[in-house]
C-alpha cells in the first residue's frame, strides 16, 4: 500500500512534519507576536520582525461550534452538507506570545473550558487526490 | 456650521425578486428629496454605497453612474463609499462634514444593497489574509460573534436567555416596524431552542443578509426651517477604525494585549464632540448583528457598564416604554442586513423617532436625543448623535 504525502495547509504556517511548531514573528523594537508571519509590526510600525516559533501549549480563550458547512467558494472542506461534520474553533493563548486562532480537535462542546489547557496538534483537513492536507488545531493536554 | 436632517427615505428591507440595488438606492432617494421637498438638481453633492457587488453573487449597484442614470446626471460630485457594514455610517459623516465645513449647502447621503441568500463569504484575500484561512473554515462572521460573546459572557456574567430576551424584543418591535423584514413575534423558549449554529448563538439570535435601501438629505442648520418645520440636528458623527489588540472578526491571531474597539472609539469622540454624555441619550440603534453584538455594543458605546445588561435587559430596560429603548425598529436581526444601507436605517428610525412619527413603536415622552452605531469588518465603528 502506497504512503499517503501528507501537505501542509498552507506553506509557513507550521513546520512540519519533524517537530512541529507554529511559525510566527517577533518585531525585534517592542517585542509584539504576530501569527502567521509578517514583516512590519501592527503595533509599532518597525519593520524589523524577527522569525520565531511559537509555544505548543496555552491555555484557552474562548471558542464556538461550527455546527453549518461554510459556503465554498472559499471552504474546501467537505462539498455537501452530507459529508459536512461540525468543528470547534477557538483562540489559544501561548504564553508570552499571542493567541492563535485554530480547530478544537479530540474534544467535545461539552467539554470545553475557558481557561484549560491545550496543546497544538496537526490533523487531517481535507484530501486532495492522493495527499492528504493537514492543518494545525489545539486539543486539550493530556 | 450646524447640519440638520431634512429629508428622509427607505426601500423596505427584505427580498425583492426582479429589484435591482440601484433601483432600490434611487427610491430612497427620491423619498427623501420628496420628504424635503428638494429637488436633484438642487443637491450640491452625494455620498453613497453598497457593498454587495464586492461579495460573490451580490448586486451592489456599486459606482456613482448606476444612480445618476435613475436620479438625474445633473454633474453633482457623488462619491463612492464602500466600508464594510459602516458604509452608511460613513456616508453620513462625510455629508455632515461637508457642509459643516461649509463647501456644500445640501448634500444626499445613501446606502443601499442587495445579497444572495446565507451568510457572507468573502475570500480571505480580500482582507488582506492567506487564502488558507477562507479555504480552512475559519472565514465566518459568525464564529467571530459566538467566540466574543461567549468570552464576555464568562467575563460578565450574561446569560443565553439574556441573548434571547435581546433577539424577542427585536422581533416584536419589527412586529411595529412596517419596514422590516421580519413581522412576527417569536418567543424566548422558541429562539434559545432554534438551531445551534455557533455556541451560544442559535438560528434566531442572528440577523441574515438581504435587501434594502435608505438615504437623507442634509442641510445647513441655518437653512433647515426652507425644508421643514421639525429639523433632526446632526451633533455629531464619527468614524474609527481598530486599534491593535481590538478583538475584531477575521483575525487568525489576536494579541495578548486587548485595547477597547472601534465602538468605544468612535462612541466616545462622538460624544466628545456632541458636548453630551451616554445618560442624555433617549434611544439608541445599535449593531446587532445577532443579540450578543447588541449587548456587548450597549457597553461598549458608553450606554451602560460592563456587566450590566444582564439586569437592564431583564428588566425591560432596552423595550421601548423602557428607560433606555433599543434597536426600536427592530434592528438588523428584524430587519436583515443589506450592508451598505444598514446604518442609514438607524438614522431613518432615529429620525422617525425624534419627530414622533414612529407610530406603533413611538418612544413615549418625547425623545430628543438619538444614538446611533454601526460596526463593520474587518473593525470599523461608527455613530452619530441626532437630537431635535
Amino acid at each position: 500500500m502506497a504512503t499517503v504525502q501528507q501537505v501542509p495547509l498552507a506553506e509557513g504556517l507550521f513546520s512540519f512534519p519533524d517537530d512541529p511548531h507554529l511559525l510566527g514573528s517577533r518585531c525585534s523594537q517592542c517585542g509584539v507576536h504576530t501569527f502567521p508571519r509578517q514583516e512590519d509590526c501592527p503595533r509599532c510600525s518597525a519593520t524589523a520582525m524577527e522569525p520565531v516559533e511559537l509555544a505548543t501549549t496555552g491555555t484557552l480563550w474562548t471558542w464556538t461550534t461550527q455546527a453549518f458547512r461554510p459556503k465554498t467558494p472559499p471552504y474546501l472542506g467537505p462539498e455537501s452538507d452530507a459529508d459536512f461534520s461540525p468543528y470547534l474553533i477557538g483562540y489559544v493563548e501561548l504564553p508570552g506570545q499571542v493567541k492563535v486562532e485554530g480547530r478544537l480537535v479530540e474534544t467535545t462542546a461539552d467539554q470545553l473550558t475557558i481557561g484549560q489547557q491545550m496543546e497544538l496538534a496537526i490533523v487531517p483537513f481535507r484530501q486532495d487526490g492522493d495527499t492528504e492536507v493537514v492543518t494545525f488545531a489545539f486539543r486539550p493536554c493530556a | 456650521m450646524d447640519v440638520a436632517i431634512v429629508g428622509i427615505g427607505i426601500y423596505p428591507f427584505g427580498r425583492h425578486d426582479g429589484v435591482s440595488a440601484s433601483q432600490m438606492g434611487a427610491f430612497a432617494v427620491r423619498q427623501a428629496l420628496r420628504d424635503a421637498g428638494v429637488d436633484w438638481s438642487d443637491v450640491q453633492v452625494a455620498f453613497g454605497g453598497s457593498l454587495g457587488g464586492s461579495l460573490p453573487g451580490g448586486d451592489g449597484g456599486g459606482s456613482a453612474d448606476t444612480l445618476v442614470t435613475h436620479l438625474g446626471m445633473t454633474g453633482l460630485p457623488f462619491v463612492n463609499v464602500q466600508n464594510g457594514c459602516a458604509t452608511a455610517g460613513t456616508a453620513v459623516t462625510m455629508a455632515a462634514s461637508a457642509i459643516s465645513s461649509g463647501q456644500q449647502d445640501i448634500a444626499v447621503a445613501l446606502g443601499f444593497d442587495k445579497h444572495p441568500r446565507g451568510m457572507f463569504n468573502p475570500e480571505s484575500t480580500a482582507i488582506g489574509l492567506g487564502a488558507w484561512y477562507g479555504q480552512a473554515g475559519f472565514m465566518v462572521s459568525t464564529q467571530f460573534f459566538a467566540m466574543k460573546i461567549n468570552r464576555y459572557m464568562h467575563d460578565y456574567g450574561i446569560s443565553q436567555r439574556t441573548l434571547a430576551k435581546v433577539a424577542a424584543k427585536a422581533y416584536r418591535n419589527g412586529a411595529l416596524n412596517p419596514n422590516a423584514w421580519r413581522r412576527k413575534p417569536m418567543d424566548e423558549d422558541e429562539i434559545l431552542n432554534s438551531t445551534m449554529l455557533n455556541y451560544p448563538l442559535t438560528q434566531y439570535m442572528f440577523c441574515s443578509p438581504d435587501e434594502g435601501a435608505a438615504a437623507v438629505v442634509l442641510c445647513r442648520a441655518d437653512l433647515a426651517h426652507r425644508y421643514t418645520d421639525r429639523p433632526v440636528f446632526v451633533k455629531a458623527a464619527t468614524l474609527r477604525t481598530r486599534r491593535f489588540g481590538s478583538f475584531e472578526v477575521w483575525s487568525p491571531w489576536l494579541p495578548l494585549d486587548r485595547s477597547e474597539g472601534p465602538a468605544a472609539d468612535a462612541s466616545r469622540a462622538c460624544f466628545e464632540m456632541a458636548g453630551i454624555g451616554p445618560q442624555d441619550v433617549d434611544l439608541a440603534q445599535v449593531q446587532d448583528s445577532e443579540a450578543g453584538a447588541e449587548v456587548m455594543h450597549m457597553a461598549e458605546t458608553g450606554l451602560c457598564q460592563h456587566g450590566e445588561q444582564e439586569e437592564l435587559i431583564q428588566s425591560g430596560a432596552t423595550e421601548i416604554g423602557g428607560r433606555l429603548p433599543i434597536n426600536t425598529d427592530g434592528g438588523l436581526i428584524a430587519n436583515g442586513e443589506p450592508i451598505g444601507a444598514s446604518g442609514m436605517r438607524q438614522i431613518f428610525e432615529t429620525v422617525l423617532q425624534l419627530r414622533g412619527d414612529a407610530g406603533e413603536r413611538q418612544v413615549p415622552g418625547n425623545p430628543r436625543v438619538g444614538f446611533t452605531q454601526v460596526y463593520g469588518a474587518p473593525g470599523i465603528g461608527a455613530c452619530t448623535i441626532l437630537t431635535r
